[in-house]
């Protein structure tokens, strides 16, 4: 585990206990947690142990709260996520995993069947090549992949898709995403993030490179231009 | 007396206001879509204030002084803000925000405020209090013994009522509008006559405050004709009800100056009354809105007059006029009204203000309308703050109670408080490592506290000595209140306030406790981590070194969070071992004003690493920056300690910027309304609420004249924020603001 939040406001409905795992095989460009990224480093919690952390912020989930599995990707620990799923669905807490699509092992598809009230899904690019040029990882199919089992268990899922001028606000994408997705039924409500640079320090800190120095962050104008494009595809969508 | 509009019951019979609150109160559940705005006479009456208020802070704090006349509840006539648009009339003197003196408590604190601002008292009353009249504070100095004043000066104990009046006296406001004063005298004689003898100290006392009582009783109907009103007889309708229950508070705060003079719990009361007269169709709901509008406005414009040394430890010219909203009856129903709801309308209607000092009494069972309201109103104006009534209820036994000052419980007429200001705890902790010296100054406060003079601290040997150090405080620090509260009685007795409370009531002595953080994290760093203490030459402990992790306090972390906890505990215990001026019962509060910033400056370095001089945190907050797990886990330390130990209240701040509690305004009040139901579901007792952007204070530092209403709740009470010194203000930017992102 890297770290904790227990009072997220902006990763799942309600107040959410956010979990942040350690480790992710992509590295996005815009990462706002790149300390995360890392398989090495974190904090070794057993079930037991983070479940009793997690406990101690229920009285604070009221009717819509609970808590988020983020990271880092938490894909990667799904077969140790499944028993401490169990545990939390047992004692009536709602569960989400924020996750970037790239697993779908055995143990994730159980997880996210049995256990997983919502799954958030990060939807990097529409293309091939821009998502490769995000993640530097190839293979955007695994996303829709994932989006497709999710939609074939008839079970809730976000969408969030991060709004980068000039990367990834192009309407011809925002179309595509909308038009790919217009017929799923689960998707409750694509979250559309803002760019920002608040995590550009920590990359610093880490002694990397932050390839995003000259992108900016969007204007009210745009924002708004992207959801009244997205607008016709979804349920509902709101800026995070 | 008059009955026949409302349900009878005991209240009948005898003063019982809360049996005519109960059989008479019309709960509401709807949403606040009923309120209306100002009415035109609100707006032009609070543009007069607002103008006298900019007035104020030019002229260094003070618009106005009086210098010839002693404040007394009948002294000074009439005054006005502009008569022809007043519907409830009265002021503390002649004049809008003019100070009096009330030179009881002590005159050089009169003589001393006064020339601050170039003046002095009339020569006449110079020479009376120079030679012929004694105050409150030359009989405790009369009393006081070495040892106290050694403890005094040397800030272990500070901010103690001895030189100025003590304040937290919630006087039953209502009883006047219910009953009028005559049928009180006629309740007060007859108490008096049951007061027998043998004549012993006790009786004796008893019989002369019972009979000032009845003195001040008169002295309000005079008050009362001064403007026009008859007081004598209850009020009638809805005006005269919020008009005789100002009357009430006003004596209290013409004859008092305590730090806080709370107002109680007015508003349902009041809703009775108002909802009688909108059902007869004799008033509008303009009507109602514009009573309780220039009631508040009456309220804001409460002025004591203060020594400069008065702001270090009170910053930003409070009042404390704490009125308690909401909360449930015993028997499950709210006593949420429209009137709750007018209330806090005030706070749109004249804009956000620190005064009176709106304290909603929270329970899970309230109405989700009002909580949601209540949630609303937080986030916009950072004017409210939040109490557990469901706990205080349980634990207290009462479902009609005020808040005295700040955070702390109060059964109206039927209890009273004697307030205590309170000790450095971080500061005990440095005596009880030092052999009982002084960490600044070397000189030794007490004995039997053996030298510590190994490499490292040892956790057992540590938590030994500061037994003794928490033993010897508490034993200085009841002496020291004794003699405040036995001369208090003597010489400034509360005779306005104490005649509209039960004769004889049962009495909580308040003590409190500062830098309970900063112990907390010094225990746990001596206990999980090695604290190597650094020693000067004369052997004097002066700073340490941290060697290793250690937890710290508002990570929801029981190792440290129980340590806090106990501390608590063993203090709270250390304090019920002496024997109490008139028979009152200690109770404990973790609560600092705004004394953290100079008991830090008090204090020297301390084993969690704060360095000598750092401002402590607020209250029972963890130290700023140290909670790392985001605001719940923060919450759920404090939640920790327990109320039985510290029922005088434990007082947490808690600050957000917007963004953080949600996107939009509908998730924002949804998440406070959810946090506030988490926090008291684990018996936390108090918490201010605070949502603003750091920017927006810094702006308001450097432009403070475009910021004259902005608010900011600080430890159990609320500033206008340009009115801290710049100091105060850097303390408060540098507070943990919850961010996550």
């Amino acid at each position: 585990m890297h770290s904790i939040e227990t009072f997220g406001t902006h990763d799942g409905p309600g107040i959410r206990c956010v979990i942040f795992l350690q480790g992710c095989k992509l590295k996005c460009l815009y990462c706002h947690n790149p300390d995360t990224i890392a398989m090495e480093g974190g904090k070794a919690y057993t079930i037991e142990a983070l479940f009793d952390i997690i406990k101690k912020s229920k009285p604070y989930f009221g009717k819509k709260g609970g808590v988020t599995f983020s990271g880092g990707e938490p894909l990667l620990q799904a077969k140790a996520l499944v028993p401490l799923f169990k545990r939390l669905k047992a004692e009536g807490i709602h569960t989400a995993l924020d996750t970037n699509g790239r697993i779908l092992n055995h143990f994730a598809m159980e997880l996210m069947d049995k256990y997983t009230d919502l799954v958030m899904l990060d939807v990097k690019h529409m293309t091939e090549e821009g998502y490769e040029h995000i993640t530097g990882q190839k293979n955007n199919q695994t996303t829709f992949r994932f989006s497709k089992y999710r939609e074939d268990s008839g079970k809730p899922m976000w969408l969030r898709y991060v709004l980068i001028p000039g990367l990834t606000d192009k309407p011809e994408l925002l179309k595509a995403l909308g038009a790919y997705f217009k017929e799923y039924k689960t998707i409750e409500k694509l979250e559309i993030q803002p760019y920002h640079k608040l995590g550009v320090h920590k990359w610093e800190a880490l002694g990397w490179d932050y390839q995003l120095k000259h992108a900016r962050e969007n204007t009210k104008e745009e924002l708004e231009q992207a959801v009244s494009l997205l607008n016709p595809y979804f349920k509902t969508i709101t800026i995070n | 007396m008059e009955v026949k509009e409302f349900i009878g019951g005991p209240w009948t019979k005898t003063v019982n206001v809360r049996d005519f609150v109960f059989k008479n109160l019309t709960p509401y559940e709807g949403s606040a879509s009923f309120l209306v705005g100002p009415t035109k006479r609100t707006e032009d009456l609070w543009d007069i204030c607002l103008k006298a208020m900019e007035e104020e802070r030019a002229k260094n704090g003070v618009r106005s002084l009086d210098t010839d006349t002693i404040s007394t509840i009948a002294a000074f006539g009439e005054g006005y803000i502009d008569k022809s648009k007043e519907v409830i009339v009265g002021l503390q003197t002649d004049e809008l925000l003019k100070r009096a003196m009330k030179p009881f408590g002590g005159f050089k604190v009169v003589q001393k405020a006064l020339s601050e601002h170039g003046e002095q008292p009339n020569e006449k009353i110079t020479e009376l209090f120079s030679n012929y009249v004694k105050t409150h504070n030359d009989g405790v100095f009369d009393a006081y013994n070495a040892e106290i004043k050694k403890y005094r000066s040397l800030g272990i104990l500070t901010g103690l009522p001895d030189n100025y009046a003590r304040g937290r006296i919630i006087g039953d406001y209502r009883r006047i509008a219910l009953y009028g004063i005559d049928a009180l005298i006629e309740q007060k004689k007859a108490d008096l006559e049951n007061i027998t003898g043998p004549m012993t100290d006790e009786v004796i006392r008893l019989r002369e405050e019972v009979s000032e009582q009845i003195k001040a009783l008169k002295a309000m109907k005079e008050l009362g004709n001064t403007y026009g009103l008859n007081l004598s007889r209850p009020a009638e309708n809805a005006r005269e009800a919020v008009q005789w229950t100002y009357m009430a508070y006003l004596a209290a705060v013409k004859e008092q100056d305590g730090a806080a003079m709370s107002l109680g719990n007015v508003s349902s009361f009041l809703d009775i009354f108002i909802e009688n007269d909108l059902k007869e169709g004799l008033i509008t709901e303009q009507d109602a809105q514009e009573y309780i509008d220039q009631f508040v406005m009456k309220l804001r414009v409460v002025r004591h007059l203060r020594m400069q040394a008065y702001d270090e430890i009170f910053a930003g010219d409070p009042t404390w006029v704490t009125e308690a909203i909401g909360g449930m009856f015993s028997d499950g129903r709210t006593k949420v009204t429209k009137t709750s709801y007018r209330f806090l309308n005030t706070l749109y209607n004249l804009g956000p203000s620190p005064e009176p000092n709106m304290t909603v009494l929270w329970s899970e069972e309230l109405p989700e309308n009002f909580k949601k309201f209540c949630a609303k109103v937080a986030i916009e104006t950072s004017s409210l703050q939040f109490e557990n009534d469901t706990l205080m209820r349980k634990s207290r036994g009462s479902d009609d109670y005020g808040i005295a000052c700040c955070v702390s419980h109060q059964d109206l007429g039927k209890s009273i408080q004697f307030f205590g200001a309170r000790t450095n705890l971080a500061k005990t902790l440095l005596l009880a490592i030092n052999g009982g010296r002084c960490e600044l100054t070397g000189k030794q406060i007490f004995d039997g506290v053996p030298e510590y003079k190994d490499e490292y601290l040892d956790f057992d040997a540590v938590m030994t000595n500061f037994k003794i150090a928490m033993q010897e405080i508490a034993r200085v620090y009841s002496d020291t209140m004794n003699i405040i509260h036995y001369m208090h009685d003597k010489y400034y007795y509360e005779k306005a306030q104490m005649a509209l409370i039960d004769t004889n009531p049962h009495i909580n002595i308040a003590y409190g406790i500062a830098g309970l953080s900063i112990v907390a994290d010094s225990l746990s760093a001596i206990k999980y981590a090695k604290v190597k203490p650094i020693r000067n030459e004369e052997g004097l402990t002066v700073d340490f070194e941290i060697e290793g992790e250690f937890p710290k306090y508002g990570n929801d972390d029981d190792r440290v969070d129980l340590l806090a906890a106990k501390a608590v505990a063993d203090f709270n215990y250390e304090l019920q071992q002496f024997p109490i001026y008139k028979n009152a019962e200690p109770s404990l509060s973790v609560l600092t004003i705004t004394s953290n910033v100079v008991y830090g400056k008090k204090t020297g370095a301390t084993p969690d690493g704060r360095a000598l001089g750092v401002p402590f945190a607020p209250g029972a907050n963890p130290m700023h920056g140290r909670d790392e797990m985001g605001a719940i886990a923060s919450l759920n330390s404090v939640a920790k300690i327990n109320y039985e130990d510290a029922q005088d209240g434990i007082s947490n701040t808690f600050s957000i910027v917007p963004k953080s509690l949600g996107s939009d305004i509908n998730t924002r009040i949804d998440n406070l309304s959810t946090i506030l139901d988490g926090y008291f579901y684990n018996n936390a007792q108090h918490v201010n609420i605070n949502v603003l952007d750091k920017e927006t204070l810094l702006d308001a530092m450097e432009h403070p004249e475009e910021y004259p209403q902005l608010t900011i709740r600080v430890s159990g009470y609320a500033v206008n924020f340009v009115r801290l010194t710049r100091e105060q203000q850097m303390e408060v930017i540098s507070r943990s603001f919850h961010e996550s992102m």
